[in-house]
């Protein structure tokens, strides 16, 4: 046994590999097997281009904006992973890599940032809810989810994501109180990246760590080191088997870095100084495992060529999706707002298509 | 079955009683609706009758009701909620307006939320503040909500069960000065169809349009024009949204006179809007401008003070004398 005892989080973040790759003991955290830490490398380096190849597509205009999780496709990846099929994944704007990685199709999680409509993909294919905008919004509807699923007696699990910023707000509390009471199979996975937009955590919260915050409501609380791809994901597993085991939630914690600006559109050079991101490159997720991989000679260079050639082809496919220009039907603009549009919707419908017949279009 | 004299805080029950019964996926919950059975009573005995998993209390955090109403909802359930009272939904109105109204448009109709809201609102009642809100226009005014509101039992039953029964969320509020009100109800006559107003009495002079808790005021205000000579038609639109076009301009038309009455302020109202479609739909068929008796524009007044916000008989009468009639 070893990681999580009680309900409060671990004094340090735990660890299983430190910045040059080294095992690191002492976290009580099972060591993940060299399979399954393929598995996550693969992920991590798809993750990374999907998060490089969405900021190039914003560059050529093609994506309106796009929040880069890049630095943290530990916790991307260790989300996604973590999961069983038929589990539930509940993410925000930022874990687009966390949807790709849980198999959704990357054209269609860029339908939202592509302008086409919101939401792009199934929820109901992958077990994946819309990404959500407003921040913590979507903790109480993961535990809805799991709450339904318990009480028909199935062992689903539900994830659910946000960052430090929505832990002020009130609903990361509603549900943490909600689970807790109702006992609901949830994780709530924190990423902590330091910034919500400009704000820096310490005006964020004083609370001794985001995971202290599970205490008041009963909720386990653990903390991670976010950029060791392998503590991630050891944590998230044994978080997702305590709740599949009827033990209830964990909130977990995972120490990262926002490495970019919020989106596109922000600038953070006003509120942050380079000074202050240099240290974390040298914390990168995806080296950290490399050269533990390839220090245990489980990542060859053939591998890692295969590895490479899996994320340039998922590259390539969002760059020939995203190229391809469909005009959204403004007919459907009415179709999905009730089951049967009302009788007003219908005449607002004949209406556009009116003016757009009288235009030519 | 015959029918029954029932209050609308019975029929209610009875709805959700029989939902419960008919369809294993609903689910009511909210603050104290256990065991309590809901500060109205309205969920009296469904715990006891069926289980504490099928109607169950919650902490007291709204958004968390309805949040939580909205994952359910998502994954094969039919949640209906409780808000105690209208002003005390207001911390769920993030959900309300960001989730519960947009779901099926975001997901481009992929996931639908069959999920009721239920809210007791207006006056009526001697609330303190906070108690008393008519809050229907935040609801209306947001696409993607049906906002229903009874004015009798046997609508209380059937569009409850019909709010239940919908693929889409519903706001259902509830006149709490109507719930002790008893009146024939027959559970098994055919349901009338979400979306369809009524006309509660015939008439040829002019048509008082109204809903939920102004239905009987306007009723009463129509009994007392009678007595005077002057024939007045009621309308109840029953559900603000999906709005009834038709049955409102048709009885509209038919007496060429409208009064709106509806206890809500009236600026940027629900009043406003069937203001506005009616004099839009009808203004060939109309002998004077539509008026509106609703409440002022002021925060519910304490109890000592409320009389004098409500739409009241005499109100409605004058609304009706001002309508022209020097022009016949």
């Amino acid at each position: 046994m070893g990681g999580h005892q009680g309900l409060l989080p671990s004094e340090e973040p735990l660890r299983l590999l430190d910045e040059q790759g080294s095992r690191v003991d002492g976290s009580g955290l099972p060591m993940p097997d060299h399979r399954r830490l393929l598995e996550v490398y693969t992920s991590l380096v798809i993750g990374r281009r999907v998060n490089d190849q969405a900021g190039a597509l914003v560059r050529q205009g093609r994506l309106a904006v796009y929040p880069s999780s890049h630095g943290q496709e530990a916790c991307q990846t260790g989300a996604a992973l973590a999961l069983a099929d038929g589990d539930w994944l509940f993410p925000t704007y930022r874990d687009t890599a966390a949807v790709i990685a849980r198999g959704v199709d990357p054209v269609e999680v860029l339908t939202l940032l592509k302008g086409d409509w919101h939401s792009g993909y199934d929820p109901y294919a992958h077990n994946v809810a819309p990404q959500a905008t407003p921040l913590a919004t979507q903790l109480l509807h993961a535990v809805g989810v799991a709450h339904a699923a318990r009480l028909r007696g199935e062992d689903t699990v539900v994830m659910a994501l946000c960052g430090d910023g929505a832990t002020s707000e009130g609903d990361f509390h509603e549900a943490l109180n909600f689970a807790a009471v109702f006992k609901a199979p949830v994780v709530f996975f924190v990423q902590n990246n330091e910034y919500a937009i400009s704000v820096p955590l310490a005006r964020q919260s004083a609370a001794p760590s985001l995971a202290h915050k599970g205490v008041g409501y009963g909720v386990d609380g653990e903390r991670v080191d976010g950029n060791d791809p392998a503590a991630v994901l050891a944590v998230l597993e044994q978080a997702v088997e305590a709740a599949r085991s009827g033990a209830g939630p964990r909130l977990v914690e995972a120490h990262t870095y926002r490495m970019q600006a919020h989106t596109n559109a922000d600038d953070d050079t006003r509120y942050r100084d380079s000074g202050e991101v240099d240290p974390w490159v040298e914390r990168d997720p995806l080296l950290r495992l490399e050269k533990y991989l390839k220090r245990k000679r489980v990542l060859t260079k053939a591998r890692r060529s295969e590895i490479t050639e899996a994320a340039e082809a998922v590259a390539a496919h969002m760059r020939e999706g995203v190229a391809k220009d469909v005009d959204p039907e403004p007919a459907e603009l009415f179709a999905h707002v009730f089951a049967d549009p009302t009788p007003q919707l219908t005449e607002q419908a004949a209406f556009l298509a009116d003016e757009l017949s009288r235009e030519g279009n | 079955m015959a029918t029954e004299k029932l209050s609308m805080a019975q029929a209610l029950n009875r709805a959700l009683r029989d939902s419960l019964a008919e369809d294993p996926s609903v689910y009511v919950f909210g603050e104290d609706v256990g065991p309590l059975g809901g500060v109205f009573r309205i969920t009296d005995g469904l715990t006891a009758e069926f289980g504490e998993d099928r109607c169950f209390d919650t902490p007291l955090a709204e958004s968390g009701i309805v949040g939580m109403a909205v994952g359910m909802a998502m994954n094969g359930m039919r949640p209906v909620v409780e808000m105690q009272f209208d002003a005390f939904a207001y911390p769920a109105f993030e959900q309300i307006a960001s989730h519960v109204a947009k779901t099926r448009n975001r997901t481009r109709g992929r996931v639908g939320l069959p999920m009721v809201i239920r809210v007791p609102f207006a006056g009526g009642i001697g609330g303190v503040e906070h108690h008393c809100d008519s809050s229907e226009a935040y609801y209306a005014h947001t696409p993607g909500l049906k906002v229903v509101t009874p004015a009798t039992p046997e609508d209380a039953y059937f569009l409850l069960r019909e709010a239940i029964a919908s693929p889409d969320p519903v706001v259902f509020m509830e006149p709490k000065k109507l719930y002790w009100a008893k009146d024939e109800v027959d559970v098994d006559r055919p349901a009338p169809a979400l979306g369809k107003a009524v006309v509660r009495r015939e008439g040829t002079d002019a048509t008082l349009i109204a809903y939920g808790p102004s239905v009987p005021t306007a009723l009463e205000a129509a009994e007392a024009a009678a007595q005077e000579g002057r024939s007045l038609q009621v309308v109840d639109v029953r559900s603000p949204v999906p709005f009834d076009d038709e049955t409102v301009c048709a009885a509209v038309r038919s007496t060429g006179r409208a009064v709106v009455v509806a206890e809500a302020s009236g600026y940027a109202s629900v009043a406003s809007e069937i203001v506005a479609r009616v004099t839009e739909r009808c203004f060939h068929s109309l002998a004077a401008p539509v008026r509106r008796v609703t409440g002022f524009d002021i925060p519910f007044p304490p109890p000592k003070l409320e009389r004098f916000q409500l739409p009241g008989v005499d109100r409605i009468l004058d609304a009706v004398d001002d309508l022209q009639w020097e022009d016949q």
